[in-house]
């Protein structure tokens, strides 16, 4: 609790009578907050917060691939041309709509609408998870023609320009390491909409405080913009004219 | 009200913006521009990236602190990309690695 007589920097002074700060009077306020806006700006701030580690984790995997690609150039582009484009496509436009469904959940929860919010965070999580059905089928095409590094590795397919076989192997380590990051990246966002989800069926979620919701909707967007990453890098950009 | 509520319209038209840049990014894929190719997708990318974070993730309606936090972050990973590849593209001199197993040791493109 700050002393009554501190001024603080904060705007928001609607919660306060003559200098004291009142206690107790919206729900969801923790005490050790000002007022809401304070309590919602810190909140996002700490989701930022472990974002920024995320863009770190993620960016060195991303430079890693970078160099590897400049290496192996021939080899990369050859495995990239045995992944398919058309999945591919379809799960990045089926990620963005979960992305679309994901802020029309933060919306409901801003304006009130309870069972929306419920319809909403379950249909993105619908849509991550054809996402996920998309990507295992990929990835069992994958083993059926011998492309896992390490458990199969024996591809039958011609590959186009005929690179040295490991250095195809190297680019197949990368695509499963970052489209696996990515999906567990995916999973643990399941975990977190089903929390939200129960919370919105129970009515905890007002115009006042949703603030859960909004921040869970950063993480999920996140992830969507790590694949915004992953389809170019690992499906468009290896020469298929 | 905490956070700025924004038009389900424009969440909707940020939708479509992305969807026809996905279309686009893949149809590029498909058309020889040489060394263009790599950057046109990648530019396409940060397009997209900025359009979720912009209005999905709500930067554009967040407070300064938060701004500096994304924009810290990104400095940080130019950083860490540039210097890497920095070093990386400037040694000639080191011979590519070869491969192991049944490939044969190569220059690649060096």
């Amino acid at each position: 609790m700050p002393e009554a007589a501190t001024s603080s920097s904060h705007s928001g002074g609607s919660h306060r009578a003559g200098g004291a700060v009142v206690v107790g009077h919206v729900p969801g306020l923790r005490h050790h907050f000002e007022d809401m806006e304070q309590q919602h700006e810190a909140g996002s701030l700490g989701m930022w917060a472990f974002l920024v580690t995320e863009i770190m984790f993620f960016g060195a995997v991303f430079a890693a691939y970078a160099i590897y690609r400049e290496l192996y150039l021939p080899g990369f582009e050859g495995g990239s041309r045995l992944l398919d484009i058309k999945l591919g496509a379809t799960n990045t436009a089926v990620l963005i709509g979960s992305s679309l469904t994901m802020v029309l959940a933060v919306h409901s929860a801003q304006t009130g609408k309870r069972k929306l919010i419920v319809l909403f965070l379950i249909l993105t999580m619908v849509l991550g998870a054809v996402f996920l059905g998309i990507k295992y089928v990929e990835w069992s095409t994958d083993w059926t023609k011998g492309l896992v590094p390490g458990l199969h590795w024996a591809p039958t397919e011609e590959i186009h320009g005929n690179p040295p076989l490991g250095s195809v192997e190297m680019f197949f380590c990368f695509y499963f390491v970052m489209t696996g990051l990515h999906a567990m990246h995916m999973i643990v966002g399941f975990g977190i909409l089903t929390v939200m989800t129960i919370m919105a069926w129970r009515g905890r979620f007002s115009p006042e405080y949703n603030a859960p919701v909004e921040v869970s909707g950063l993480y999920w967007h996140f992830v969507d913009i790590i694949w915004i990453f992953l389809f170019p890098l690992l499906y468009l950009i290896g020469g298929r004219y | 009200m905490p956070g700025h509520v924004v038009p389900v319209r424009v969440y909707v038209m940020v939708f479509l913006a992305l969807l026809f840049l996905t279309g686009l990014t893949t149809g590029v894929a498909f058309v020889d521009l040489g060394a263009m190719n790599t950057v046109a997708a990648l530019a396409i990318a940060v397009v997209k990236m900025l359009l979720v974070a912009l209005f999905f993730m709500e930067l554009r309606y967040s407070p300064g602190l938060t701004r500096v936090v994304v924009v810290t972050a990104f400095f940080f990973l130019a950083l860490l990309i540039s210097l890497t590849l920095a070093d990386n593209f400037t040694r000639p001199w080191t011979p590519t690695p070869s491969g192991w197993g049944d490939s044969a040791p190569t220059s690649q493109n060096r």
